[in-house]
């Protein structure tokens, strides 16, 4: 296992021009009291992948994805999103993300629209620029039709459309997805990776953090955290061929029951 | 209620006085804090509060005593607060009574006293309440809406897409306290109006100097409830702290319902940190009293000073990240 860590930490520090990746972090540790709850974390994000995230719960994804987004402060370590530090940077890094938490946080008391012209302004984009872009993001995310119902009276499924449409109207370079599917029925969650993947092919960095092995398969690359730590870094194929597994789910199982002790 | 402020002006000292003068002053309840002062004074202490009632003894008083068999003391007490002139009323009375029966065995009466109630001469609890009414409502409104408009926020999760944008703090704190500035600001001048034209609670001073004293006031609320909102998790939890820190002590301890100086000792200090306590003062003395800011610069002071440090206190404490 060690030396498989090495490599992974090795992938992060030869990686090269730091301008190559969204998002690069080097020993990022975060402890909360006495719980560590990221530990030295290391990875790089070239810019236009699919980057998942996975763990059981409390392995330290959420915790990491929030030091991402200037939501909480590292303990120790150092990184970089979209060529801004962390740190000193923060409200920088805010213009050139979208973000969207694992639980819903727009206003339900607000329609559709309303609330996308309410984060429209509040990124500075005029009015013109936010009818503009509002209709091109209903158009690709099929919102039109409920864009004057309230968000509060929206299933799931539409609800996390509207976060997303939110989290891409500044037109962000890297976008964080925290559990963006979970509580989300099947074939909603099949059309929201095939928008995923239109966004990456349009050269966006797509950050994810999912609980569903089938996402798992979808992302070009792998990280696996167990216990705060990254145990995993790799492109889905070759951890199934290494695992010897059938699916990523067996992976996953294997990694997190026997390893990284 | 000990140590009521007494004035008492005289033109003629003779012994007579000098025992009920000294009467007066033995007891706990009167401290006697000017004396033989023009009468021009009066107006000027009342607006001061330096004193709360005032004994005048006037220039002919032994004469016509002797020559008609009856003189009169005027006793001048200070309404605005109607408990207060109650109880002055009635020990005053009850000191002159006995002062009398020492003096003459009962007849005929040396001392009889006719009060001059000022400031609310029918005594009526509306002129006293509806000026406390909106002290009281404006500092609910201010601090409840503000802090659960903002704990609101954190408690549904909107507070975190808020937090990962481009916002300033400060943009956001003014964003949360305009609306409910506001709507404070439109229910004090609610509760004027219906007091002034239902209840006919008369407006002596100037109208200006309410307005603007009522918006010292309204930030003093909604910085209390930023503050509870910085530290307050859940709607609830911000609810109980903002009745708790307002409505409780703003009722009981400011001099809303019972005189400040008739409190025991401790609550008197409870009292000096509550801004009711304050702006009570300040919006009685200038409805019931015309008093000017030359009165009450002290007061509003105080409710600027605690503006600044609940400021100081809450952009300390409100920060841009999450944890």
């Amino acid at each position: 296992m060690n030396d498989r860590r090495e490599r992974a930490e090795g992938m992060a520090t030869t990686g090269g021009n730091h301008n190559d990746f969204a998002v690069e972090v080097h020993d990022l540790t975060r402890t909360f009291g006495s719980f560590v709850a990221v530990d030295h974390v290391s990875f790089n994000v070239p810019h236009g992948e699919i980057f998942g995230f996975l763990g059981a719960n409390g392995a330290g994804k959420t915790t990491t994805i929030r030091m991402l987004c200037g939501l909480l402060l590292p303990t120790s370590g150092s990184g970089t999103v979209a060529g801004c530090d962390i740190i000193r940077d923060s409200e920088r890094i805010k213009m050139n993300i979208g973000y969207m938490s694992q639980k819903f946080s727009l206003y339900e008391d607000l329609t559709v629209r309303e609330n996308i012209q309410f984060y429209g302004g509040i990124y500075g984009m005029k009015r013109k620029q936010i009818a503009r872009r509002t209709d091109e993001l209903f158009d690709s995310l099929g919102l039109a039709a409920h864009a004057k119902k309230l968000a509060g009276s929206l299933p799931m499924g539409w609800k996390q459309r509207m976060a997303l449409s939110t989290a891409l109207l500044h037109d962000p370079d890297i976008i964080l997805l925290d559990e963006p599917t979970s509580g989300v029925d099947p074939a909603s969650r099949r059309n929201f990776w095939l928008l995923i993947y239109q966004l990456a092919d349009q050269g966006k960095t797509i950050f994810v953090t999912t609980h569903y092995m089938d996402e798992a398969e979808y992302c070009d690359r792998l990280s696996i955290m167990k216990l705060g730590r990254i145990v995993e870094i790799e492109n889905p194929h070759h951890l199934k061929e290494r695992y010897r597994a059938a699916s990523m789910q067996e992976v996953f199982l294997k990694v997190v029951s026997e390893e990284g002790r | 209620m000990n140590r009521i402020l007494l004035s008492i002006f005289l033109k003629e000292m003779t012994h007579i006085f000098r025992d009920l003068i000294a009467h007066i002053s033995s007891t706990d309840f009167f401290r006697i804090t000017a004396s033989d002062l023009p009468l021009s004074a009066i107006t000027d202490l009342f607006k001061a509060r330096t004193v709360r009632c005032a004994l005048i003894i006037p220039p002919d008083y032994a004469r016509k005593l002797i020559g008609e068999g009856d003189a009169r003391l005027q006793l001048i007490i200070d309404a605005s607060d109607p408990n207060a002139a109650n109880f002055i009323n009635n020990y005053i009375g009850q000191i002159l009574a006995r002062e009398n029966a020492v003096m003459n065995g009962g007849t005929p009466m040396l001392f009889s006293v006719s009060p001059r109630i000022l400031y609310n001469p029918d005594m009526r609890s509306a002129d006293f309440f509806i000026p406390g009414l909106i002290a009281l409502i404006l500092i609910l409104i201010s601090t409840l809406l503000t802090s659960i408009a903002i704990v609101r926020e954190k408690e549904t999760g909107t507070m975190e897409q808020i937090l990962v944008s481009p916002i300033k703090p400060a943009q956001m704190i003014i964003g949360k306290v305009l609306p409910y500035t506001l709507i404070g600001f439109f229910d004090g001048l609610l509760i004027l109006f219906v007091g002034s034209l239902w209840f006919q609670v008369p407006i002596k001073g100037s109208f200006l100097l309410v307005i603007g004293m009522m918006l010292i006031y309204i930030v003093t609320g909604i910085r209390l409830g930023i503050l509870i909102s910085t530290i307050a998790k859940t709607q609830s939890v911000a609810m109980l702290g903002a009745v708790t820190i307002t409505i409780l002590p703003s009722i009981m301890m400011s001099g809303f319902i019972f005189p400040v100086s008739s409190m025991p000792k401790i609550f008197q200090y409870v009292s000096a940190i509550i801004p009711a306590t304050y702006f009570l003062e300040i919006i009685r003395g200038i409805i019931l009293k015309g008093n000017t800011i030359a009165n009450l610069y002290q007061q509003a002071g105080i409710l600027l000073g605690m503006d600044i440090f609940l400021i100081v206190l809450s952009v300390r404490s409100f920060r841009i990240r999450l944890e």
